[in-house]
């Protein structure tokens, strides 16, 4: 068979030009084991995230000011799970089981985003979620569509979709703070505040320093660089916050009418180190509260697992009769 | 630790959608479930959220036959020499008109 006659030179020469002709990879053709595990991490970090995700908010499911608000709420996060739910499916395409992501996740060997590491103080810490990290997110998300490996491009293109309206709701909760009571601008002000530079963190290191950026560049995993993907985040919110009436917390900001972008200010990398280590404010207790639920969640699907087990049964006796 | 972890794992289902009538089913992703009927529930819960379908069909993944890429060649060869199956293939002179 010719398969056997190929090197896997030849092989892997063969992949790098179909990614090169911007040709899909689909779950069943060859790939290189560097391609697989790469994609692994990252889409199991990615459903790990959204999954995380959905605790910060899930401490103001009670505590929105509305019924309206907390119905809104809970579809965003109902949605969340859903994301998780696609990208664990598009990883499960590679090859690695359900059970092996959550156990990767609940014994800290899989990262996930360490914006989820901050807590949420105040309400306007949801709008600020809505409008800075999903929005953040969603650039992220938008660059991913076009992803070499064909399951993931698609979980991509739902996600997106969905996310849309997750920047909106954030954005219309900042509208309403901004413009409320002198306390509601100064809640409004404290979110954007601490939310602000973590945001920025979600797009990674700097691409002199990103170890996995030229290899996955190079895949099409990776269509757009940390920094690029990060400069037009910058770009498009700003003026989103000057609309708001609120302070971008960052005095070296400012239009740069030659490049027609902005220029600003050095993330504090000792913070994204530290949180990223697992020293954050909020790790340990998302962890828990993560483990706590995966088990807590146990009888249940034994239970269903019993009854779909008895069901069969049943059916083979009726047969049977 | 991990033993019987993959016989607790809830089985795998493909989950098909018709977005409305007149139209295919279409793969639209997976998710476990302990059986069908709890398949179908959460496929109606994660894949039409915002009124995607009006039809689903959910299929244990163990149960999808599929082809090999690498059989790709030989597999599909058998049409590669039969061009007389496109219309292309025959010429009708101009007179005739549309055919």
């Amino acid at each position: 068979m010719t398969v056997i006659d190929n090197t896997n030179d030849q092989l892997e020469q063969a992949f790098q030009s179909k990614v090169d002709a911007e040709l899909k990879i689909e779950p069943k053709d060859w790939m290189p084991d560097g391609y697989r595990k790469t994609l692994v991490r990252q889409m199991s970090q990615h459903a790990h995230s959204e999954v995380v995700g959905m605790l910060p908010e899930g401490n103001w499911l009670t505590r929105a000011p509305s019924l309206k608000r907390k119905a809104i709420l809970m579809a965003k996060i109902q949605d969340e799970g859903g994301h998780g739910l696609y990208l664990y499916s598009a990883a499960e395409t590679l090859g690695v089981s359900r059970d092996e992501m959550y156990e990767q996740l609940h014994t800290g060997k899989a990262k996930y985003s360490s914006i989820f590491n901050y807590p949420t103080l105040n309400w306007a810490d949801i709008g600020a979620i809505g409008w800075l990290v999903d929005g953040a997110a969603i650039t992220n998300q938008i660059a991913l569509c076009r992803c070499s490996y064909g399951p993931y491009a698609r979980a991509m293109v739902k996600v997106c979709k969905e996310e849309s309206f997750h920047q909106r709701q954030g954005y219309e909760i900042m509208i309403n703070m901004a413009n409320g009571t002198k306390e509601q601008k100064e809640m409004a002000q404290d979110a954007i505040n601490r939310w602000w530079w973590p945001s920025l963190m979600m797009f990674g290191p700097h691409d002199k320093n990103s170890d996995h950026s030229s290899q996955s560049m190079k895949w099409k995993i990776k269509r757009t660089s940390n920094d690029e993907l990060r400069q037009r985040f910058v770009d498009a919110t700003v003026p989103q916050a000057k609309f708001l009436g609120l302070e971008v917390p960052d005095d070296k900001l400012a239009w740069n009418e030659e490049k027609q972008s902005y220029d600003w200010g050095e993330i504090d990398w000792d913070e994204f180190r530290n949180v990223v280590a697992g020293n954050g404010l909020c790790n340990r207790e998302r962890l828990q509260t993560r483990r706590d639920a995966h088990e807590g969640g146990k009888w249940v699907r034994d239970a269903a697992l019993a009854y779909a087990e008895k069901q069969k049964k049943r059916a083979a006796e009726k047969h049977a009769a | 630790m991990s033993e019987n972890k993959t016989a607790e794992e809830l089985p795998l289902y493909e989950v098909f959608i018709r977005s409305k009538n007149g139209l295919h089913h279409k793969h639209a992703g997976s998710l476990h479930a302990a059986d069908a009927e709890m398949a179908l529930t959460n496929a109606r819960d994660v894949y039409t959220r915002r009124s995607e379908g009006v039809s689903i069909w959910v299929v244990k993944a163990t149960d999808v036959i599929a082809s090999n890429p690498e059989d790709k060649g030989s597999f599909y060869e058998p049409n590669d020499d039969k061009l007389y199956r496109h219309p292309t293939f025959y010429n009708i002179p101009d007179e005739v008109g549309h055919m």
